[in-house]
Parts: C-alpha cells; structure tokens; sequence
C-alpha cells in the first residue's frame, strides 16, 4: 500500500485498483470541530481536482478536491453519525471515501510523506 | 460537558461559585432580576387557553371533505398572565438597541422612533387587505409612491422597485433586472465581478442568478484595484456588485471611473446600499454612474430590526435599468392619481405612459412588498426632512472618525493612514498577546455593557473588528464606549487570560456551537 | 432634530481631536461630480412629530380599514383578531430593537422564542423540523421548489404545479424558474367542485423533482393530500405542500401526516394582521430530518453553556450565504423574526384548545355563509368541501360587483378576475373569505347586497 499526498492536505492510500481518500492531521486542526461530513454519492464520476466532498466546522466550510480522477465506490458512513472522527483519527478512521483510479498516471505528481511534511513545515 | 438537556427544563443546580458570577446560591436559579425561564412546552398543557372563543361542537358543521384532524397538535397553551410573563422575562435576556450602544458595523442599529411604530399601526396601514378594490386603498398606494419618490430624490436614480421583501431579496432584484436588460438586447454573459471584501450576500445571489462569480482584487488601501477592474471587463461580463462605502468603510474615489468603464464594456453596475446612512442626503448613488442599488429600510432608514427581521429591500433603478423591474409596481399619472400596476394593466399602462411595453422580469412576491416598513419608512423621512438627513449622515460619518482616531493608538487600524473613514471604523487583532483573538475582546465588551462590534468581516483584515456607531448616540455615551474600548483592547494586548471565558455577567456563558451543529436538536421533544 | 443627539459645540471638539477642520474634509474620496452643495431639492425640511403623525394619518384616513366594513377577503391574507397582549410583546425594546442573535450570550430571548415557534410550526405542519421563518408564503414556496431540485441533486428539472396554487405563488415560482432553469408545468383551476387530482397526478413523471399543491387550495377546496403524496414518491419526486391559512390546520388533518415532504405557507393569520401584504411571515419545515441540511434559512438549535446551563444558538449556518457565499442554499439573509414572535405568542395564547375552537368557530361561520349565499338568486356555491373560504359562482361581473359594493362598504371578497386577469370564463368567480371576526349581520349584508345588485 502506498500514500500520498496533495497541497490541498487529503492523503490518499492506493491499495490495488482502489484509493482511499481523508483529510491530514493538518487539514483537521486548521479547521477546528468538524461538525459534518457531505461525502459523494456511490457511483459518481470525479475529476481531479473537482469537487467530491465537503467538510464543516461550526463557521467554516470547505470542499474536498478528488485528488485523481475516478468513480467513488464508497463513503464513510460512520462519519454521517460521529463527523468528530475527522478530528480524533484524521488519517485512519476518518477517512471521506473510497474511489476507482482512473489514471495511475496522476498519482505521479502527488506528494510522500516526507514531501508533505516538507511542504507543511514551509506553510 | 453536558449532554444538551434534551429531557425538559430543570432548575439550574445551585452550586457554590456557580457561574462565572459567583456568590451565593439559590434554589431557583434565579438571581434577582436574572430569571431564568423555562420553555412554553415545560409550563403549558393543552387544555390552557389565553382567549376566549366560543364553544363549538366541531363536528356539527363539517363541509372538511373527509380531511378533518383527528390527532392533538401538541400545542402548548397559557393563560393571558402567564403568556405575558413568559415573553417578558424571554425580552430580558436579549440586548437592544433601546438598552444600549449597538456599534455593529455595517448593520447601522440606530434609534428606532416610536413615532414609526404609531404610524404603522395606523388602522388604514395596518387594517387593509392586498387585494381590496384599488379605490379603497388610495391612500396606502400614496404611501408607497411617496416613499418612492423620496428613494429616487435621495439616490439620483430614475425608478424604483418597491416589492422585495429584504436586502438580499432586493439585491436579487437588482440583478434579475441587470440580467433581464441584457437579454431584452440579446446578449447572454455569463461574469458577475464581485470585490473579495464583499458582503456574502453579493456572490451568493449572482450565483443563484445563474452567473459565475469572480473576485476583484483590492489594493493595499483597502479600495477596488481599478486597474485589474479594467483588464478583466468585456463582453463575457455582465456587470460588477460594489458595496460603496465599501465593507471596509471607505468610500470608493474611483466609483465614476468604475461606473464609466463598466459601462463602456457593456456591463451594469449594481452597488450594494448597505452602508448608504454614510452617505444619505449628501451623496447620490446616481451621480455615481451606478444602475442598481437596494436600500435596507432597517438600517438607513430605522425600522426595526425586530431581533432578525422583518426588512425590506427596495431597488433604485437607473434610466436603463428601469423598464425590467419586477410586477407590482405604483406609478402616479399627470392627474396626480397614483395607480397600481399589476400583470393584467402592466403593458396597456406602459404604453399610455412610457410610450412602449414593459419588459419586467415578472414577480418576486405575492404581494405589494413590505408596506409595514414602508410606513415606518416614510415617517422617519418626513421627520428628518433632506436637511435633517443629511446631517444624519454626517453625524454618522462624524462620530466613526470621532472613534477610529481615539482608538488607533491602541489598535491596529489597517486602513487610518489612508484617510477618513466613512460611517464605521475598522481595526485589526494585530499585537494581541498569543492565544486572544477578536472574539475574546468582542465577549469581553459584552462584560461592559455594550454588544459587539461586527467581527472577522470583512474578510480581508485579519480579526476584523468593524465599529459603526450610527448619529443617534451623544458624544457622552461614546467616550464611555471609547474609554471601555480602549481597556478591554488593553487587557487583549497584555494577555489577561479572564478575556478568554468572557462574557462572566451574561445571562449565559459562552455556548457550546459545536456540540449544537454535530447533533442538531432544532424542535422540542416532549419527554417519553 | 429630535433624533440626533450631537450639539455643534460636540461636534466640534470631535472634528478637534479627529483633526478635521470641518465635516466636509471627511468626505474628501467623493468625487467632485457628485458632491451636493446643500440638501438636496425638492424634499421637504424636517417636521415635527405632530405634523409628520398628521400627514400619515391623512393617507391612512384614504384607506377603508377591514373592520370599518363587512369584510370578505382571504385569497391569501386573512384577517384575524389579535390579543392585545401580541403587540405589548412586540414592541418591548428588548425584541423590537434587539439584532440577529449571532451574540447568543445576550439574545437568549430571541434565540429560546425562536426555538419555541420552530417547535410550534413544526407540530402544526406534522414535520420533523421548521426553520426560524422566510419572507413570506410566496417567496418560501419558490424556496422550497428549490430545495427540491437539490435534494434531487440537479438530476430532475420538472416542477409540477397544481392548478389550483395561488396564482401569485406560482408567479413568484415562474419568475425565479427562468432563472435557474427549471421546467415549470403549470396551468389554470378548473372551475369545479373538487379538486383534479387525477389531471396532477398524470402530469409527474421520472423527470419531476417535485408537485406543489396548496391545502387547502386557492378556490378553497380541500384536495386529498395523501393521494398526491403516494403518487409524487411513486416517481421519486417530492410533494411540497402550501397552506396559506395556518388556523386551517387546527380543523384539517396536517400536510406532514398526509405524507408530504416539504410543508411551507403563510403564518401571517396567527398575530401578524393585513397590513397591505406584508411584511409577513413564511412557514418553512420538512418532514424527514435527514433533509434539514437542504433547508434554506436559518436554524436556531439548542445546546448549552460553559457552565452546563441549557442554551439556545443558531445552528447549521453553513449552509447560509455569509459562509457559503456563492455555493449558499440561499442567498436569504434574513427571516421574519418579529413576524415570527408575534405568531409564537398568538399561538402560546390560542394553545391547542384556542387554535382547535378558533378553527371549529371559523368553519361554522363559513358554513352559514355558504348556505345563505347559496340561497341568493344568482349565486351557486363551488365548493363541495372547504374550511374557511370558499368559491361562488355569480350571474354578473364579479370583479365589478366588488367594486360597486366597497361603496357601500363591502368588501366583498377577491374576484377570480382579479387573480386571473388574462383567463376568460371566470367573470364570476368570486372568492368569500369567512373567520370569527365575520359576524352572521355582515353574512346578511351581503346577501341582501348581492340579491339586490343580481336581480
């Protein structure tokens, strides 16, 4: 298995055909309680870098970028009933959701770990 | 922290320093003139009632089609006594502007005059249906007209739409009127430009418009780069939503130049009016170059703002903008009778009068508008005169200034260095100790008396704190406010950490919003 | 001017310490083209209280009030009698001039009153959740068709209107569809005395996102809601249900209960008054929770303070304009909050005993209205079911009827020609509204004013 990452801060776990995708640690704490959760409908087609979920704390709300383009294959359902996840597991329970790789090609422009916290620690 | 009491109300526990207050306990919850006030579901039953109507046996008459209920409502009842002491001691836990200063920027919270009040209650305003015969309501079409009249004179502009109900609803107006002028000469654009220090409102109704939104960007001093205005104009555009004063309570100097290169590219302006006590009876939008303004009643104008509404909203339209306003509309003819135009008479009237048909854009209400504010409207007009508003706005702009230059030695003030600001002064959280921000200071004021100024908008400023104090405050009443400004800022900077749990003398302490928005109880339930 | 606290001697210790050296060097950025020289002509100088308060009274004296004459108007807007202890309330200081409570610290009375009528609308509605109040009635229905279409998620673009919705709603609903693109099926009432469920039904189809449908509906007649409903979700559409007469519901079995999903209308019956049509108050709620985060408007929800106390803020507000700026579910700003309170504390005072005899004492006046004038000559009663107001059908002009009998002050309800000015066949299609401030004396004032100008 292996992860990446984006500047918009969603990691990404490529395991076989599928991808998982989350916020980072990061991404959770610039936004504070995470209130709600809109993850995509099963089934619907995303281009990377288009809108696939959205995230709420009390006062803010922010899209999630498809980080690939493909077609989500699942959401997280535990999110609709415990949206706190985002915060207390960023980047293993709280996960957004799972989708298709449409083209293993756009992975290569994405960040490592070591990038990411490259990329973090100039911010 | 609690569960949200979702099983009813009880008594607040009386426990030794209970509340930030502190003191002594009491087995009500109650401290003296604080009351505490349980829900109308907790104290009333169904079988209360606070009127008396007849007996009726309600299956005697029944015309109800096979639908006539069967199951209880649920609806709590009280007794006339019991109703009143219940919203009295609700009205105790909110500040108004009848207790106290209210230096919430952009929201202009000014004396609402009781004289208003009277007024709408009127028994020909308050005692009339829309739809009666024309002739009956004569002089309620006058008021509208009237009120009309003045919007026009003010503002330098050519027409108006009365009907929409609210700021935004007018601001919608606005822009259905720019969108139905352009496809009247069959040109579609698809470009709304908006400021990025604009109002929410702004992009949200060019987006349900149906137009795509872009920022404009803004110079350092806090106005619309004019030059990157220009470089993005051109056909795709349909027009530009600029708030001027602008929503950092500076006037735009290049709102002509503005106008000018909007229009040349074949664009409208629509200038959102929010902040036009700045400038009421001293400028006129028209002048401007502008297209399309709404006028918020309740702020310029001093209706009430009823603790969220109701407002009313209408636009200002210019010469080009005026034909491709919303139905209904009141016009008065040479023989000096107002009319009311609706669907039916729209086109016969036009052209007996404008010499060619309408284009409205259809309608936008069920009704006439908001007449209930328009009298109240209208009222504060005739008392003020245009003398009187224009010292109105002057005192406005004054009493900003008054408070931007005793306050910018001790906070940050981004924009002072530029030059006067208009009706609001706004200053930034730069030099609080680490770990204060602009809501502890705007929690701490509430200690002092006074509600918050408007925070973290606009946008652009970091920790934005935006201060209108409006002309209905005296000079004593805001170096008290200054001087209490100007601690509070102090005790931000020094890092007094007491800021932190502010408000310590509020009927509540600060409230638990992510617990409310992550499990939402939005109606009662009663307990099982 | 007696608004207007600042002495010249303040002002200029002000200019003083701003360092100004008059008013005009504040409005140095207004260019020169627009700068007046004075106060601007043609208006008038200020007034004083008295002479403004007679001016006002001289327009209002060219009104006929409703209750200087035998009253019959409804289509919409209903007069009701309001307990003086509504507008008390209304014009404490603490509601009347208090702002949106972003602050909840200091506007827990507003936030716990809002919370209460939520609670209220939604029992009254049969649904799950209500918001804190819209514009009015109109405006809210067009609100709700556009939930509508996002709960769909765009994927549907028909919206199904009844017949029989007010014609000024389904114009508001007209106006904003060429807008946003949605395809509106509409069309005229038919003159009958029930409802064409089977004509609406027919026309939803795997495209509709919704059917409007107003309860009762415009000619006064009750349609069978719960039909429709079974039908709208055969489909996969939704059924918005519109009541504009909200004591209506303490006779009739509830929109929600019906099974509609979306219930919105007019509140203004309950402690707003006429008032010319507006402003007034629009009822917003929804059946299902799961659909709460589609609702436009705000949300007052509760919660609890630092020290565990119950407490009461507005809620979910990211779906609202000022964070989700061009991606909002409205651009609405604001709702109707005084309209609001004064609907709460009506309805507080009614209770279900006051709202269920109020409704009963309604439907029985309007049942003697429907019999007397059923007994002119001349006149045939529509309706074979309706609660408060009901549709005649007069041998003559309605339309001019009615403005001959406002002479002799009669207001004798809302033609057809007046709603449906440009559809020929409904000359004598006369709305009558009755309600408990209708006393069986006006009833005979009609009658014998109708018999006399049809014969």
């Amino acid at each position: 298995m292996a992860r990446y990452y984006t500047d918009e801060h969603e990691w990404i776990d490529v395991e076989g055909d599928t991808a998982t995708v989350g916020i980072t640690d990061y991404a959770q704490e610039q936004l504070g309680d995470i209130v709600f959760v809109e993850t995509p409908e099963v089934g619907t087609m995303v281009d990377k870098g288009g809108d696939a979920a959205v995230v709420e704390s009390v006062k803010a709300a922010s899209d999630v970028y498809a980080p690939i383009s493909g077609e989500v294959v699942e959401g997280n359902a535990a999110l609709e009933e415990d949206p706190a996840l985002v915060n207390t597991s960023p980047e293993e329970n709280g996960w957004f959701f799972k989708m298709t790789i449409g083209d293993k090609d756009e992975l290569d422009g994405l960040m490592d770990a070591k990038a990411y916290e490259a990329f973090v620690a100039g911010l | 922290m609690n569960a949200p009491n979702q099983s009813g109300w009880k008594p607040t526990t009386p426990e030794a320093g209970d509340g930030a207050q502190g003191g002594l306990a009491t087995t009500t919850g109650n401290k003296a003139l604080m009351l505490e006030e349980p829900l109308i579901f907790e104290i009333a039953d169904n079988q209360t009632t606070g009127v008396d109507l007849p007996e009726v046996d309600a299956g005697a008459a029944d015309r109800l089609g096979g639908m006539a209920r069967d199951a209880d409502i649920g609806l709590p009842g009280l007794a006339e006594p019991e109703a009143v002491r219940h919203y009295t001691r609700l009205s105790r836990q909110n500040y108004g502007i009848d207790l106290g200063f209210f230096p919430l920027g952009s929201c202009t919270m000014k004396h609402n005059p009781r004289l208003n009040e009277k007024v709408a209650r009127m028994p020909g305003f308050a005692d009339v249906h829309p739809l009666q015969p024309v002739d009956t309501v004569r002089g309620a079409l006058g008021v509208i007209n009237e009120l009309a009249h003045w919007l026009i004179e003010l503002t330098g502009m050519h027409g108006v739409a009365m009907s929409p109900k609210a700021g935004a609803h007018g601001e919608l107006c606005g822009i259905l009127c720019i969108r139905a002028a352009l496809e009247a000469r069959g040109d579609a654009r698809e470009v709304i430009l908006v400021p990025e220090s604009a109002h929410g409102t702004n992009p949200a109704t060019a987006a349900f418009a149906g137009y795509r939104v872009e920022d404009i960007p803004a110079t350092p001093e806090g106005r619309v780069d004019l030059e990157a205005l220009k470089a993005r104009l051109g056909p795709d555009v349909a027009g530009v939503m600029i708030t001027n004063p602008n929503t950092c309570g500076l006037f735009e100097p290049d709102m002509r130049a503005i106008s000018d290169a909007v229009h040349e590219a074949g664009g409208f302006v629509y200038c959102d009016g929010a902040n036009f006590n700045a400038i009421v009876g001293r400028v006129r939008p028209g002048d401007l170059g502008v297209d399309a303004m709404h006028i918020n009643l309740h702020k310029t104008f001093s209706t009430p703002h009823g603790g969220g509404g109701p407002g009313s909203g209408p636009v200002v339209l210019s010469k080009a903008l005026s034909p491709y306003g919303p139905l209904p509309y009141t016009a008065r003819t040479k023989d000096g009778v107002v009319h009311l135009v609706e669907e039916e008479s729209a086109d016969e009237f036009a052209r007996e009068h404008f010499g060619g048909p309408l284009s409205h854009f259809g309608r936008m209400t069920a009704f006439h508008g908001q007449m209930g504010m328009f009298t109240r409207a209208l009222t504060y007009m005739l008392s003020h005169g245009a003398d009187g508003l224009k010292q109105v706005a002057e005192d406005a702009v004054l009493n900003a200034n008054y408070i931007l230059r005793s306050m910018e030695d001790v906070l940050h003030a981004p924009y002072a260095h530029s030059g006067p600001c208009m009706h609001e002064a706004l200053f930034g959280d730069k030099g609080f100790a680490e770990g204060l921000s602009t809501l502890d200071l705007a929690k701490g004021m509430i200690d002092e008396g006074y509600h918050p100024m408007t925070m973290y908008f606009p946008l652009v400023v970091h920790g934005a704190m935006l201060v209108e104090p409006t002309e209905t405050e005296s000079k004593a009443t805001i170096d008290q406010f200054i001087t209490a400004f100007r601690s509070v800022a102090e005790r931000a900077k020094a890092g007094d950490e007491s800021l932190k749990t502010a408000p310590h003398y509020a009927p509540r302490s600060r409230l638990d919003e992510t617990a409310a928005a992550r499990k939402p109880v939005l109606a009662y339930t009663d307990p099982q | 001017m007696r608004y207007l606290p600042l002495t010249d001697t303040d002002r200029s210790a002000m200019l003083d310490t701003i360092g100004a050296s008059s008013v005009d060097d504040l409005f140095v950025d207004v260019p020169e083209v627009a700068r007046l020289d004075g106060p601007i002509r043609d208006l008038p100088m200020h007034a004083s209280e008295m002479a403004v308060e007679k001016h006002m009274r001289s327009l209002s004296k060219q009104n006929l009030a409703a209750a200087d004459a035998a009253f019959f108007l409804g289509a919409g807007a209903y007069r009701h009698h309001v307990p003086a202890s509504v507008d008390h309330i209304i014009q404490r200081g603490e509601f009347l001039t208090a702002y949106t409570p972003y602050q909840p610290e200091i506007a827990q009375g507003t936030l716990q009153m809002l919370f209460e009528f939520q609670s209220q609308v939604a029992r009254l509605y049969g649904c799950a959740v209500a918001n804190a109040s819209m514009y009015d009635g109109s405006t809210a229905c067009w609100e709700a068709v556009a939930m509508a279409s996002r709960v769909a998620r765009g994927k549907r673009r028909k919206v199904v209107l009844s017949g029989a919705l007010h014609p000024h709603y389904a114009e508001v609903i007209k106006t904003m569809a060429k807008f946003t693109k949605d395809e509106i099926a509409g069309s005229e009432p038919s003159i009958q005395a029930q409802p064409d469920n089977e004509g609406l039904i027919a026309r939803i189809d795997e495209d509709t996102s919704c059917v409007v449908v107003q309860y009762p509906d415009i000619l006064g007649r009750l349609p069978d809601l719960e039909q429709i409903a079974e039908a709208a979700h055969a489909k996969g559409a939704l059924l918005i249900a519109v009541n504009t007469e909200p004591v209506a519901l303490g006779a009739i079995k509830s929109p929600g209960e019906l099974g509609a999903d979306i219930v919105v209308g007019e509140g203004q019956s309950i402690g707003v008054g006429l008032q010319f049509g507006g402003p007034y108050l629009g009822l917003f709620a929804v059946r299902d929770p799961k659909h709460v985060r589609q609702m436009p408007g705000r949300l007052c929800g509760e919660t609890v303070d630092a020290d565990g106390k119950r407490g009461f803020v507005l809620t979910l507000s990211t779906r609202e304009q000022h964070i989700r700026r061009e991606k909002a579910t409205s651009n609405i700003c604001t709702n109707s909050g005084l309209c609001a309170l004064a609907f709460s504390v009506h309805m507080t005072l009614l209770g279900e005993k006051g709202l269920r005899q109020l409704a009963a004492e309604n439907h029985r006046l309007a049942c003697i209205a429907a019999d007397k004038l059923a007994a002119v000559p001349g006149v045939t009663v529509l309706n074979d079911s309706f609660f408060n107001e009901f549709t005649i059908l007069l041998d003559g002009d309605a339309r001019q009827i009615v403005r001959d009998l406002a002479d002799d002050k009669i207001l004798a309800g809302v033609s057809l020609a007046r709603l449906y000015p440009h559809v020929d066949g409904f000359t004598g299609g006369l709305l009558v509204a009755v309600t408990e401030t209708t006393t069986e004396e006006d009833i005979e004032t009609l009658c014998s004013a109708l018999k006399e100008k049809l014969s």
